[in-house]
């Protein structure tokens, strides 16, 4: 039954022959590009013994002839069935005067400067908004503090679930695994020096004032900031935001504050369990390779490792985790209608939140050892 | 529509459950070649589920669906997609890829399916997004920078991409203004006539069904109540049915359609 379309020319008479469909398009693309072009003005051309049409063909045929001619199709071809000119015709009316859309001209040079210039000004406009927005958000929280009414308490225990408990376990892996390695180097560049002991110093010092805590806010803001950047994302994309302001209420109270505090309570305890478990990797490694038993390791720690190393550890946690929950939201907040836009901003919000933490580490580590804390 | 003729689609004995929530219990429906089905029913009795089980975006709990003389569920991943690429589906929120233009949108599958290359099938793309409405400067937009009714003809092109032979409509005037769903309808059945589709219509809009469909099933109980014209399926002895056609909108519809017989 199937018959390739093809075009039947004597003189200046056109015969439209076979199916025109999809399946053909290829050829008869290539027959019509192999035409020459202002040719068929002049020609009369019969439809009669075409067959199948779809809208393939009939988008082909509209090359061939124009969009003008197959709106007059009910004058010019009144011989052909009444659904086919209907398509015909509804296709011609639709391309006439339906230009394609004007491509722009590619300038490269010029592009690439006014692309380097867009991420400039991209990253000024994020501090400048970041800013902002914690502005916002200690705004809200100083004046929904007054208010125990509008603490949202049931929010902030599912989120506290979520970003605290759930990441036990993992926190504390990592930084066991970790707190061992720091260990293993310490023994390898001790032994030289024959003061392997001091392993326990190194390994106490590291998690205590910096590991423990950069650990965990690293981990966290893989983990957490990208979710409440999806979350609130998603929420954005599905106007829940908008449904939530024209309903009277605040979207950062509701939302953002639950999270921020949620954070700002997690971090600091998932520090406090990063560390144990660090020292307790470095311990186990101690006692392995360096037959330092437990109780000369806490011996040692007692001893040598005064309190303060502690609190400069997790002095920094509640900042850090303020940042990484701000940081999620307010890229949640940016996303717009389209799913590529979920997965920039989520990407951007883990960037964004590890560089900022890692970058306050090392004021910070300065700050301190200036203050000889 | 004559009963005689083979339909396309066959449904028979479906239920659709989840977990004690049934939905659908022994259900039956046909789509013959060329008819306009209308599928109503009250909010909840699955009318979009019985569209997705259809086109085998939901595996039903029991019955068996015949598409083309073939059962749908049991083929074999291969032979599903060959029979799936003669649907056109349009979802209730248009479903277009986002990150996307409205021309790369149409233009997909017919680079993954017919095989055109990119100009070709981006030249084709226009060519089906006019013929749905849209003027051509609205191509390279992205669907995010569309109005509702916009999004609704582009996902409409989307779904006519490989000339289909059955096309599924979930509501497709609902959210378009009278003026643009009236226009919608024409397009449907002007579409229907010129490449002989057979459309499976889900919707609410009494309009639509007094416009474009030969047939209308309604879904009621778990079932489909009656399935057949529609002064037929008006006339029948159900509340629900009863309520429907001849509640206010009902009669202010026929009216519509029936200009004729105003008084």
């Amino acid at each position: 039954m199937k018959e390739p379309g093809y075009i039947d020319q004597h003189g200046n008479h056109l015969t439209i022959v076979g199916d025109w469909t999809l399946p053909y398009y290829a050829a008869l693309r290539l027959e019509l590009d192999r035409r020459p072009r202002h040719e068929t003005t002049a020609t009369t051309i019969d439809l009669t013994k075409l067959r199948a049409l779809d809208t393939a063909g009939a988008a082909l045929l509209m090359e061939l002839v124009g969009a003008r001619w197959l709106a007059e199709i009910d004058e010019r071809a009144p011989e052909l069935p009444t659904t086919r000119r209907a398509l015909l015709r509804t296709l011609g009316e639709a391309m006439i005067d339906n230009p394609p859309p004007s491509a722009r001209p590619g300038r490269p040079l010029w592009d690439t400067l006014a692309r380097t210039g867009q991420h400039v000004e991209g990253i000024w406009q994020q501090q400048y908004q970041l800013l902002g927005f914690i502005g916002q958000v200690l705004a809200t929280l100083a004046v929904t503090a007054w208010w125990p009414r509008r603490w949202r308490l049931t929010s902030m225990v599912a989120q506290l679930h979520q970003t605290g408990l759930n990441a036990l376990p993992i926190v504390a892996l990592l930084t066991f695994l970790v707190g061992a390695v720091v260990a293993f180097l310490g023994a390898t560049v001790l032994r030289d020096f024959g003061t392997t002991i001091y392993t326990v110093n190194l390994v106490a010092f590291a998690f205590l004032r910096e590991f423990g805590v950069l650990l965990a806010a690293i981990l966290l803001a893989g983990r957490t900031a990208s979710a409440f950047t999806a979350q609130l994302g998603a929420m954005k994309v599905n106007e829940e935001l908008d449904a939530v302001r024209t309903l009277g209420l605040d979207p950062i109270e509701l939302l953002v504050l639950p999270r921020v505090l949620a954070m700002m309570l997690s971090l600091p305890i998932l520090t406090f369990v990063g560390m144990l478990s660090g020292i307790l990797g470095g311990a186990l490694v101690c006692l392995q390779a360096l037959d330092i038993s437990l109780i000369q390791f806490l011996a040692i720690l007692q001893r040598d490792i005064p309190l303060n190393h502690f609190l400069v550890g997790l002095a920094k946690a509640p900042l850090f985790a303020f940042l990484i929950a701000v940081i999620g939201c307010l890229e949640g907040f940016k996303v717009s209608g389209s799913a590529q836009s979920v997965g920039e901003h989520t990407t951007s919000s883990v960037v964004q939140s590890i560089f900022v933490v890692i970058l306050l580490d090392a004021v910070a580590a300065l700050f301190f050892m200036e203050m000889g804390w | 529509m004559s009963a005689s003729r083979e339909p396309l689609i066959r449904v028979r004995g479906l239920a659709n459950r989840f977990g004690q929530h049934s939905v659908h219990e022994n259900l039956d429906l046909d789509l013959y070649p060329g008819e306009i089905l209308g599928v109503v029913g009250g909010s909840g009795t699955g009318k979009s589920v019985l569209l997705r089980s259809i086109v085998g975006l939901l595996r039903p709990s029991a019955g068996r669906i015949e598409v083309f003389g073939e059962d749908l569920p049991q083929l074999p991943a291969r032979d599903r997609s060959r029979v799936e690429r003669r649907f056109g589906v349009l979802f209730q929120r248009g479903a277009l890829f986002t990150s996307l233009t409205l021309q790369e949108n149409v233009a997909l599958p017919l680079i993954e399916h017919a095989g055109l290359p990119r100009a070709d099938a981006e030249a084709l793309a226009r060519v089906k997004l006019a013929l749905a409405g849209l003027p051509g400067e609205v191509a390279i937009l992205y669907p995010a920078e569309l109005s509702g009714g916009m999004i609704k003809r582009a996902a409409l092109a989307r779904a006519l991409a490989l000339d289909p032979e059955v096309l599924f409509l979930d509501e497709p005037t609902a959210g378009l203004d009278p003026i643009g769903a009236a226009a919608f309808d024409r397009l449907i059945l002007t579409l229907r006539d010129a490449l002989g589709l057979s459309v499976f219509l889900v919707t609410h809009d009494l309009d639509t069904l007094y416009a474009a469909c030969d047939r209308v099933a309604v879904l009621s109980r778990r079932r489909v109540r009656v399935a057949d014209r529609l002064d037929i399926v008006a006339a029948t002895d159900d509340e629900w049915i009863h309520d429907y056609f001849h509640g206010p909108r009902g009669r202010a519809a026929y009216r519509a359609a029936h200009p004729e017989e105003s008084p």
